[in-house]
């Protein structure tokens, strides 16, 4: 069935689908529409979800934990500060294990004070032991929501799940989407069954217990190799959506990448502006492709590694700003990844759309060409520059 | 299931709980967290009239329960915050001061 929704209205919709067992609510713009929306689903008897409205985010995802380990589904919605407010009980999610799901609706963080679209949010958040899932457009952020549940609740991998979209250019932006019917959608989600919770009467149990330092590491290590073991989980949960969908996703997207000299690697809703760019330049018979990160956490370096092996130059984008003063984070993990390669391609970083900065076709174009010009040269200039601020010297 | 009895430490991380998770009741017996008293309540058995106001008063269940007669503190788990001899119809609880009763 297809629909015409926002980025907002269709993750709200994924949620009356799953039909969870409790929701935390707190509003923060641009995800404020999603609980807005569920509570109109709740009110009208349409889910029989717990619906908690409560005081502040860090409440939110306290109510999301507490009602997972009771043996709950929870859900929960926030962006930025929200996300921000968030950060001790991301940890608590993850360390205990707890298969929440949450839509990070992508904003820029503090300060100053700014309500639209960068990465800065869920960045923060990268370390948190949460598995990060981004969407390009409505149907993506619609689809890894449903995919969100069978990965992070997967016995071998029990870990929370946070299913990113862009704040307003997909959240609030109406789309063409194609939606599921509601039985197919419980039918690959399946009922939450943990082999043990704090309501099963028959097995008493203890959750977040303090651990010592005899057993923190060990439990850490648990949590690690739990991260990596999501990896093949996520293909596989893929895979079973490609049937029942058609639509086909895995860890990140290559696009003309079969033969592709100069690439971009980046994330979220500016591929598809991205694209239009590849498309420009392949019809002036430039080699140009880009892989677009879906899952960032796990990271997949390995597969990234062999997917940029035989480019000649890459930029990465980064839409957070790290402040390591070596790069924003996508750098990082990218530059680290291709470590290995026996022959590495070129690598610069370009720092963009911070705040809700527009990003056009011809900005992507001017970023082919500075990689082009590396490809020829062979000299990067300088490797971690920003783009689309104003500024008394030109570089890209 | 790993038992907590079967958890130490040289138990390895495969063998541990997802999340430190434990499948039992009572653990909590198995730890001391009774070093943080400033007073000390001492029990008079001989005033005691075992009307037993003072077990569900306390905070730290640290006044065990046997064949319907209350024994002496559990100093493993009180920390002398002295609610039980203030419920005390008797003087059968008195509070003294230091971490150990003299």
């Amino acid at each position: 069935m297809s629909n015409r929704l926002t980025g907002n209205e269709a993750v709200a919709y994924a949620m009356k689908q799953v039909n969870p067992d409790v929701m935390g609510a707190f509003p923060i713009t641009p995800s404020t529409e999603i609980p807005e929306y569920f509570a109109s689903y709740v009110a009208n008897g349409e889910v029989n979800t717990e619906y908690v409205t409560v005081e502040s985010e860090h409440s939110s995802m306290s109510v999301c934990l507490a009602a997972q380990a009771a043996g709950a589904r929870s859900v929960c919605a926030t962006s930025s500060c929200g996300l921000a407010l968030m950060y001790e009980l991301l940890y608590v999610a993850a360390s205990c294990r707890l298969p929440v799901t949450l839509a990070c609706v992508n904003r820029a963080l503090s300060g100053p004070i700014n309500i639209n679209n960068d990465h800065s949010d869920s960045m923060g958040a990268r370390d948190t032991g949460w598995i990060q899932i981004y969407a390009e457009n409505n149907q993506e952020a619609y689809d890894n929501f449903l995919m969100a549940m069978p990965i992070g609740e997967t016995p071998s991998v029990r870990l929370p799940v946070m299913t990113c979209m862009d704040g307003f250019i997909t959240s609030h932006a109406v789309e063409n989407i194609d939606l599921l019917e509601t039985d197919v959608v419980r039918k690959f989600i399946g009922e939450y069954n943990p082999e043990n919770y704090l309501l099963k009467k028959e097995n008493p149990l203890a959750v977040g217990p303090y651990d010592v330092s005899p057993y923190y590491m060990e439990h850490k290590v648990q949590e690690a190799e739990a991260m990596k073991a999501a990896k093949a989980r996520i293909l596989e949960v893929a895979a079973e959506f490609a049937n029942i969908s058609g639509r086909r996703y895995g860890l990140f997207e290559e696009y003309r990448m079969e033969d592709a000299q100069l690439a971009l690697v980046l994330i979220g809703s500016s591929a598809g502006t991205a694209k239009a760019a590849v498309d420009k330049l392949r019809e002036d018979g430039i080699k140009a492709g880009l892989v677009k990160i879906r899952v960032f956490r796990p990271f997949p370096g390995e597969e990234l590694a062999l997917a940029l092996a035989n480019t000649r130059a890459v930029a990465v984008m980064d839409k957070s700003e790290g402040f390591s003063a070596n790069g924003g984070p996508l750098f990082a993990e990218t530059r680290s990844a291709l470590y290995d390669l026996k022959e590495r391609p070129y690598l610069i970083d370009i720092v963009y759309g911070l705040g809700g900065r527009d990003i056009k076709v011809e900005d992507f174009e001017k970023v082919f060409g500075r990689l082009a010009d590396i490809a020829v040269t062979g000299e990067t200039g300088p490797v971690y520059t920003h783009m689309g601020q104003r500024s008394k010297e030109e570089i890209a | 299931m790993i038992c907590a009895k079967d958890i130490n430490e040289r138990t390895p991380w495969q063998d541990l709980t997802p999340g430190g998770e434990i499948y039992e009741p009572g653990t909590a017996r198995a730890f001391n967290t009774g070093a943080w008293r400033t007073h000390t309540p001492v029990f008079h058995p001989e005033t005691c009239k075992h009307c037993m106001l003072c077990v569900p008063f306390c905070p730290d269940n640290a006044i065990p329960v046997k064949d319907g007669k209350r024994l002496d503190f559990n100093y493993m788990h009180c920390k002398g915050c002295g609610i039980c001899e203030n419920v005390c119809p008797f003087p059968a609880i008195t509070m003294v001061s230091g971490g150990v009763a003299r």
